[in-house]
């Protein structure tokens, strides 16, 4: 009787997590949000992309537009991001992302590490402005902010 | 009969092993790194382009401990699991080494009591090196904060256990010699040091045989995960279409080209070569261009 009852139980558990692994295919709240994470992500490519080319000498430094770009990092970097990383929007739910669990296991980690992502990008705005040797010195700071969420937060390719 | 079948299995392996025995390759005299000595500022260079830190520093380090190298992080490969030693300035570690020490482990794999190390210590890299950068990286070495974690024994099964046989590894994959050996210019050759001395970039981006060499004719051609998890990629120019600018971007700051950044292990190599002067990345960056491209 016993050993009918636990058969019962794990199928019943098994039940719930394919309807749930079923639901976050097709829940368009979760797919939302990480179509809104991705997006968030290629802002910051993109303005990293600007001070980047001008570090590496692809693009004339511009004054303007540096700061325009580090700008934008801080305003991105700054976004409160709650809404976008919802419970079951991880890499094991079907759903399209590279995001771990350890995520949402670690949101004290998550929080510093957005932070330290924050102080990088106005460490950048503060001196983007005064020439290419101050983006050189600044994007390995970006770098390892950026790292600090990838690497512990989201699998390899 | 069982007992029986086992006692020949048994001899035959101690026959082969006795071959093994006798072609175990021989050391480094201690005269070779007799009279040098170490700058520890020059070591500093050493020690980050060597990547010591990626694998002695404990495991979640961060940017403030890497210096501690307490050891502990564990590497699982198809021979077993390895566990990299405490290598800090203490009891528990290489506090007692000598720069001689330090040389024939880092470059023939033998510890100062002997034994073979498995070549998960890039010793067959470190070989390449000057004995003058492993003088100044002993003294580098000395400077950084001493820790008393112990070792963790390494989990590997019979036969692979038994570190003699790791002699007859070396005869057949210990070369000398550049792999890299015609047509570099200055700047290139400089890169060829770090990558092919001290940088270790092939122990992970060239493809092993059944045994665990490295098959030097796919040179920096990719290769499987050890980890059993996908592919580190392909890094000769049949492969990676970056410019010479973009490598020594990503070796600095972490971005690749799409301003996306560097995962997994490589995360900690950027950690390394971030502090690299922004001409060795250059020639680091030279040197993967004139690599013959693997397709």
């Amino acid at each position: 009787m016993k050993k009918i009852t636990f058969a019962a139980a794990a199928m019943a558990a098994l039940g719930i997590a394919g309807a749930a692994i079923g639901a976050s295919h097709a829940d368009p709240a979760i797919a939302g949000a990480i179509k809104a994470r991705k997006a968030t992500m290629q802002l910051y490519a993109y303005n990293l992309g600007q001070l980047g080319a001008m570090a590496k000498g692809d693009m004339e430094y511009d004054a303007d537009a540096a700061q325009a770009a580090a700008d934008n990092l801080v305003a991105l970097s700054g976004l409160n991001q709650m809404a976008m990383w919802p419970q079951g929007s991880d890499n094991t739910s079907g759903a399209e992302t590279r995001a771990l669990p350890a995520l949402w296991e670690d949101m004290a980690g998550v929080e510093e590490a957005a932070g330290a992502l924050h102080t990088a990008a106005m460490s950048m705005a503060e001196v983007a402005g005064n020439g290419v040797e101050a983006i050189q010195a600044n994007m390995g700071a970006l770098g390892g902010g950026c790292g600090g969420c990838h690497k512990a937060y989201r699998a390899a390719d | 009969m069982y007992l029986f079948l086992r006692i020949v299995v048994v001899l035959a392996l101690l026959g082969g092993a006795a071959f093994w025995f006798v072609t175990r390759p021989a050391g480094i005299p201690a005269e070779t790194y007799a009279g040098l000595t170490g700058d520890p500022q020059r070591g500093e260079s050493v020690f980050w382009a060597a990547g010591c830190a990626s694998c002695h520093a404990a495991p979640g380090a961060g940017e403030d401990t890497r210096l501690v190298l307490a050891g502990g992080m564990s590497f699982a490969t198809e021979f077993g699991t390895f566990h990299a030693p405490n290598i800090s300035p203490s009891e528990a570690g290489i506090g007692g080494w000598s720069v001689a020490d330090l040389g024939r482990a880092m470059q023939a794999g033998i510890s100062p009591g002997g034994q073979h190390y498995y070549p998960a210590f890039p010793y067959t890299t470190y070989a390449r090196a000057t004995p003058q950068d492993v003088a100044d990286l002993h003294a580098f070495m000395a400077t950084l904060p001493p820790s008393d974690a112990q070792n963790v024994p390494h989990e590997v099964a019979f036969p692979f256990s038994w570190r003699r046989l790791l002699g007859g590894w070396k005869m057949l994959f210990f070369r000398d010699g550049w792999v890299i050996d015609t047509g570099l210019d200055e700047t290139q050759q400089r890169g060829r040091y770090l990558v092919e001395a001290l940088g270790h970039c092939a122990e992970c981006h060239t493809p092993r045989n059944a045994l665990g060499g490295i098959d030097t004719a796919r040179w920096l051609g990719g290769a499987p995960n050890p980890s059993g998890q996908g592919n580190i990629p392909n890094i000769t120019t049949g492969g990676l279409d970056w410019s010479a600018g973009d490598i020594a971007e990503y070796l600095k700051s972490g971005f690749t080209p799409e301003f996306d950044v560097a995962g997994g292990e490589m995360a900690e190599v950027v950690q390394n070569t971030a502090h690299l002067t922004d001409e060795d990345r250059a020639a680091i960056a030279a040197y993967l261009k004139a690599v013959p491209a693997v397709q």
